[in-house]
């Protein structure tokens, strides 16, 4: 196996007090070139197992389970040695696939933290423990005549979440507040002066949060290392192998509009009421509306037009036509027009934009003036109704749709729109929001018979 | 003719006496701008806080530190540039005497100075990244126009403006003792808001992780105008950094002044907004209640006052003892209250923030500093404008004794002593201590495996 940093030798010579790698660095190891796919695209399907989960809006339990089961049925081995050397290549070789880009990292990481949040928890607490002194966290454990003194704010902290009292033997840790930015981003500790006093069950926090600020660097060295020697030198044996199992998994990204190669600005009005899911049909009125919008809804929006297949030019005219109403139209060339030829690519880094995936606007949070992310995440049951309906969609369908938004199964609540709106089923189920209009243009042009132009 | 005949107001003097000729008319523009870079921005101090101690004087200092700090410039023509660096004072003074920059903005201290990075951006390696930045905060009126009922958009008012300042102080209480950071710098931002630069070492280190876990811990309001209810509190009891700001600040200010000042609840369209926040059971019964009584004969109390203990009353005493009741009460004062901060602002070292004591151009106002201590007396409108400055420069006359104490002869004078007092001088002290301390540890530890 390509080693690329320090030969610690792994432990799997030790006695074996927990089988959480923690990956530190690349395993001494050889690995046939089969295995060296096959045991990445098993990890691979633990990873997007997890990552369905997250965005069909499937409780942290569920997901916990889901990822276990999957680990179980695709990670095992017979002999224990064999799973951590399968559990380790598999996440070298996954490292070198997802380092290439931010998205890909920044997805890389999120997915490879939670499953070791998961597995941290299942494992015992001397497992757990062996693993914290692993991480040499600067934490104190608090005094008793200390913990005397803020005993009621911790008490109140508790009861905030939701839980009625300290246990008895309740074990407090005093830890800087940057080491747990997890829990004080949840207002889940008591802090003081710049400590958070963290409760035994959060350690887990605490661990996580110190696996991810590792792999985030490791990332970055893997891809500096990826792009200086690592490809060219491989180029004829592993790096098309690295390459294919990115694109395999992820999908399409929908940045190169195929079939429906031109969608002009007089067509929009239209389409949109036919074709557009209901997060940018509630965006593209708004523009109408008010002539304006904020810069998460024209992200969303614009690179979803794009993906849809209105050229630069035209989506310059489109968004100039209704801002100039509120700002003025030099305003908007001052000010807007950057911003729209950026995303296409022909500003700055050049880089292209994709269009967001339903995961990612799920995970976005519109704030006040906002009408970007998920509108069966945000849209109050009222609202809701009164856009399906306006959609025609069914009264029947609409309480069942509620019903799934209220569940938070939020692509579930869309492909069923989509179902109701089209007639015709959807056994996919949405994923992407220009996967909706795609499909949605397919249906409607094999019942007309005619180019939508 | 003498000052003195003038000021008695002879009608037969000269109509351009001194007054006159000293008066400057109210604006912005470049000319007016020069001479406040020529005699009033207190370049220096600027300066000397940027530096945070490393002015060469100690061995430890990072004499790079200052050349890896970027600002940038907005000039007339709204020409943009940015990635500016500056090695010394008279480097930066000099910079935006020449340039005259409308706005100036503070970036990240960066790996390597800005003006090197296209050696290093290419490769995608992130050799040109930020190092440092303060903790930075921004509070803008405009993001309660749902909640204020007097202006709209960019206007404020002294009804209004206090919203801001209770958002500082329930934002500088959390600093200091729950995240445990002292060198915190408020600053007006010229029209409608505050910003806030949080400069202790712990706080330019720290990453954009923590700093979006920080705006989390500060953020309570979620939601727009498409979902129902914005502020949620879950749970028995409030977190105690939330229970402190609800009974030291939001609970009084809303109850003594908002309630009455934007008549809350005087008319059916504004109570309407907060009968929506309670359960429909609770909310149908004070509708009955205030529909029927108009006005009726001279109420003692203020309608506001009165509908909203009924409220309360309604709420807290419960025929319906169900938990989430008691919690409306504060979620209405918190929907009202709660400080609005924007979080992309905090959440990334590369953002850019304006300068304290840059001039706004649509309002000429000059972005002071905000004593925390004392927000209640800060009023926007008495802010010093640019004009003001000027016309107080001019009367002053010419004194060519002191070099560098111009501002001192003017209204800003108080912002720069303060500024100077509060913040920069404490600041500096520390920042000194700091370089001291990790100088001798660097000693002690060579010292230590030199000796075996």
């Amino acid at each position: 196996m390509q080693v690329v940093r320090c030969h610690r030798i792994s432990s799997s010579n030790d006695v074996v007090v927990s089988t959480l790698p923690l990956y530190r660095s690349a395993p001494p190891l050889e690995v046939r070139l089969e295995d060296f796919e096959l045991f990445a695209v098993d990890r691979l399907r633990v990873l997007k197992g997890i990552s369905d989960g997250l965005s069909r809006g499937k409780k942290p339990e569920e997901i916990a389970k889901l990822a276990m089961d999957l680990w179980k049925a695709n990670m095992r081995y017979p002999q224990a040695t064999e799973d951590v050397n399968k559990d380790n290549i598999s996440h070298f070789v996954l490292r070198l696939v997802y380092c290439r880009t931010e998205e890909l990292r920044k997805w890389f990481l999120s997915m490879e933290t939670a499953l070791f949040r998961y597995r941290f928890h299942s494992e015992s607490s001397e497992a757990q423990r062996a693993l914290m002194s692993e991480f040499n966290l600067p934490y104190k454990a608090v005094s008793n005549a200390e913990f005397e003194s803020v005993k009621d704010k911790l008490v109140q902290v508790a009861r905030s979440m939701g839980q009625t009292l300290l246990p008895a033997d309740a074990i407090f840790y005093k830890v800087p507040f940057e080491e747990v930015s997890e829990l004080v981003a949840g207002r889940r500790v008591f802090i003081h002066k710049g400590h958070a006093y963290v409760a035994m069950n959060q350690v887990v926090s605490i661990v996580v949060t110190q696996f991810r600020s590792h792999l985030s660097k490791a990332l970055i060295l893997t891809n500096r290392k990826w792009t200086s020697t690592i490809r060219e030198q491989e180029k004829d044996r592993l790096t098309p192998i690295v390459e294919a199992l990115c694109t395999s998994y992820l999908g399409p990204d929908y940045s190169q509009p195929k079939e429906f190669a031109e969608i002009s600005i007089k067509d929009i009005d239209q389409i949109a009421k036919t074709s557009f899911p209901l997060c940018m049909r509630h965006l593209f009125e708004k523009v109408r509306e008010d002539h304006h919008l904020k810069h998460g809804g024209r992200m969303q929006l614009g690179l979803f037009l794009k993906g849809v297949g209105l050229k630069v030019d035209d989506a310059l005219a489109f968004w100039k036509a209704e801002f100039a109403q509120k700002v003025g139209a030099e305003r908007f060339d001052k000010e807007y027009a950057y911003n729209i030829r950026h995303n296409y690519g022909r500003e700055g880094k050049r880089t292209d934009y994709t269009p967001y995936s339903c995961q990612k606007v799920i995970l976005s949070t519109p704030g006040v003036g906002d009408h970007h992310g998920c509108p069966y995440r945000h849209f109050s049951e009222e609202n809701l109704r009164a856009a399906l309906a306006r959609m025609g969609v069914g009264s029947r369908i609409v309480e069942d749709v509620i019903d799934k938004a209220r569940n938070r199964h939020y692509q579930l609540a869309c492909t069923l729109t989509f179902e109701a709106v089209h007639g015709s089923s959807c056994d996919a189920g949405i994923n992407h929001p220009n996967q909706y209009f795609i499909e949605s243009q397919k249906i409607l042009q094999s019942k007309n018979g005619s180019m939508a132009q | 003719m003498t000052k003195d005949e003038v000021e008695n107001g002879r009608d037969d003097m000269l109509i351009d006496g001194p007054e006159q000729a000293n008066a400057v008319p109210d604006g912005f523009n470049a000319n007016y701008l020069r001479i406040y870079y020529g005699k009033l921005f207190p370049h220096a101090d600027i300066f000397k806080w940027m530096s945070y101690g490393n002015d060469g004087k100690h061995p430890a200092c990072d004499k790079s530190y200052i050349g890896r700090r970027e600002f940038s410039f907005t000039l007339e023509n709204d020409i943009y540039i940015r990635f500016q660096s500056f090695n010394s004072a008279s480097e930066l003074e000099n910079s935006i005497k020449e340039k005259c920059p409308f706005k100036i903005d503070i970036g990240p201290v960066y790996s390597v100075d800005p003006a090197k990075r296209h050696a290093y951006a290419q490769s995608g390696d992130n050799v040109f990244t930020p190092v440092e930045r303060e903790l930075i905060f921004d509070i803008d009126i405009t993001d309660y126009d749902d909640v204020r009922y007097c202006c709209t958009g960019a206007d404020v008012c002294l009804e209004c403006w206090p919203l801001m300042t209770i958002a500082i102080k329930v934002i500088d209480t959390a600093l200091r003792d729950d995240f445990g950071f002292n060198h915190i710098l408020w600053v007006y931002s010229g029209r409608r808001g505050v910003h806030c630069w949080v400069c202790d070492g712990k706080a330019r280190r720290l990453t954009n992780e923590q700093r979006a876990a920080i705006a989390d811990y500060f953020r309570v309001y979620q939601g727009n105008e498409n979902s129902n209810k914005k502020i949620s509190l879950p749970g028995h009891v409030l977190h105690p950094f939330l229970a402190r700001s609800y009974t030291e600040v939001l609970k009084g200010f809303f109850e003594a002044k908002l309630l009455s000042n934007q008549n809350l609840l005087s008319s059916e369209e504004r109570y309407e907004k907060i009968l929506e926040m309670i359960p429909d059971a609770v909310a149908a019964e004070l509708r009955g209640r205030w529909q029927e009584k108009k006005r009726s004969s001279m109420l003692k109390n203020d309608i506001n006052v009165v509908r909203w203990e009924q409220l309360k009353h309604a709420l807290q005493s419960g025929k319906q003892k169900a938990q989430g009741l008691r919690r409306c009460v504060e979620e209405i004062v918190f929907s009202f209250t709660y400080p609005r901060l924007d979080m992309e602002v905090s959440k990334h070292m590369n953002h850019l923030l304006k300068a304290p004591f840059c001039v706004h151009p649509k309002t000429g106002r000059v972005c002071v500093p905000i004593d925390p201590n004392n927000c209640d007396e800060f009023d926007p409108t008495k802010v010093p404008t640019l004009s003001q400055l000027l016309e107080e420069l001019n009367r002053g006359g010419l004194r060519q004794d002191a070099e560098d104490a111009e501002w001192d002869r003017t209204s800003l004078g108080e912002s720069v002593t303060f500024f100077r007092s509060s913040f920069l001088h404490p600041l500096l002290k520390s920042c000194k201590e700091e370089i001291e301390s990790s100088y001798n540890t660097k000693l002690q530890q060579a010292k230590n495996t030199l000796s075996w």
